[in-house]
């Protein structure tokens, strides 16, 4: 098939026979890479909208019990919060200087930064877990056991409805494990494509697996820029 | 044939993002421990919402790509969260107690 649609030795055709990785419905590789990073965005769109039920629930929750929300917010561990912050900040460093090693075709390099943002969102996973037990412990996970008992001791001058700080508990869980649920499924992904890396499928022309993962990651770590101060930090205030 | 170039980010300014985003962590952790009254989350978000730009902007490449639609959509979801939010919250904001 020399002769495509009549369209002979056309850019076009030289194009997409020299590159096979270029899909033969896009005109060039900058298309391709666009459409793929601009679907990724509307997924990402759609995770917005995902987060923006819940956080809306929590601002309405927070609005109407603010105290017991307070009380709460007050007994998770304020340096934990700031430490997975940090380690989810340094997995985004990572994530962006991949991309860049993949842009500019350094496979070592690449490989190294892959495992090190794996071993980032294992390090956030593992401090997640030690809250959560933390928390199960003192009985302040939502379920027959919980107790909010020890919060009202804390807290005598707040007026705290056990039942609120259950929902405030309710919506801590839900919005860190759904988070939680996307670092799993983030660090699977990263899985797939440092296995990709090793296999030496990235090359200048092509890296949008990484730079679309990459987009996810970001994203998920931007949801915890706002789970940090909304959940850890509503009032830290020295007597309050 | 089109230009196949992407726009390469410096080594040196991802570690500058990098290290304003581990400030902005330890400051907004340090504010909220000063009484600023209602303004403590006002500062909180906002110190949130700072970080998160830089991250959209630099990390996700969205200053430099040639897409208009990649802004497109971002704006978009961006506008269609704050209606959520602002709508619902101002229904609430505005019911009586009684």
């Amino acid at each position: 098939m020399s002769d495509r649609a009549g369209l002979g030795d056309s850019p076009l055709v030289v194009e997409h026979e020299a590159r096979p990785e270029l899909r033969h419905h896009f005109a060039d590789v900058v298309q391709q890479r666009n459409a793929a990073s601009l679907g990724m965005w509307v997924f990402l769109a759609t995770e917005i909208m995902f987060f923006g039920g819940m956080f809306c629930g929590y601002l309405i929750y927070r609005r109407e019990y603010y105290p017991s929300f307070a009380a709460g917010s007050k007994s998770l561990n304020l340096w934990l919060g700031a430490l997975n912050t940090a380690v989810l900040i340094c997995s985004s460093l990572t994530v962006a200087l991949s991309v860049r090693a993949s842009q500019l075709g350094k496979r070592r390099q690449l490989l190294w930064l892959l495992w090190g943002t794996i071993f980032f969102g294992l390090v956030f996973l593992g401090v997640k877990g030690f809250e959560w037990r933390d928390e199960y412990v003192h009985h302040h996970v939502p379920t027959f056991y919980f107790s909010a008992q020890d919060l009202i001791r804390e807290n005598p001058n707040l007026h705290i409805d056990p039942q609120a700080t259950k929902i405030f508990y309710s919506l801590y869980f839900s919005l860190t494990g759904v988070h939680a649920a996307h670092m799993v499924a983030g660090i699977g992904i990263f899985a797939v494509i440092t296995f990709m890396a090793w296999k030496g499928k990235f090359t200048p022309e092509y890296h949008t697996p990484v730079e679309i993962a990459g987009l996810y990651w970001h994203f998920v770590d931007i949801v915890w820029i706002y789970l940090f101060p909304l959940l850890y930090l509503i009032d830290r205030r020295p007597g309050a | 044939m089109a230009d196949h170039s992407e726009h390469v980010v410096s080594v040196g300014l991802y570690w500058l993002i990098w290290a304003v985003l581990i400030g902005a962590t330890f400051l907004t952790a340090w504010i909220a421990t000063v009484d600023l009254g209602i303004f403590n989350t006002v500062v909180a978000l906002l110190i949130a919402t700072c970080k998160a730009s830089i991250v959209v902007l630099f990390f996700m490449h969205v200053k430099y790509t040639s897409e208009k639609m990649t802004k497109a959509i971002v704006v978009s979801a961006i506008f269609w969260l704050l209606l959520l939010l602002f709508l619902s919250l101002s229904d609430y904001a505005t019911r009586s107690s009684g």
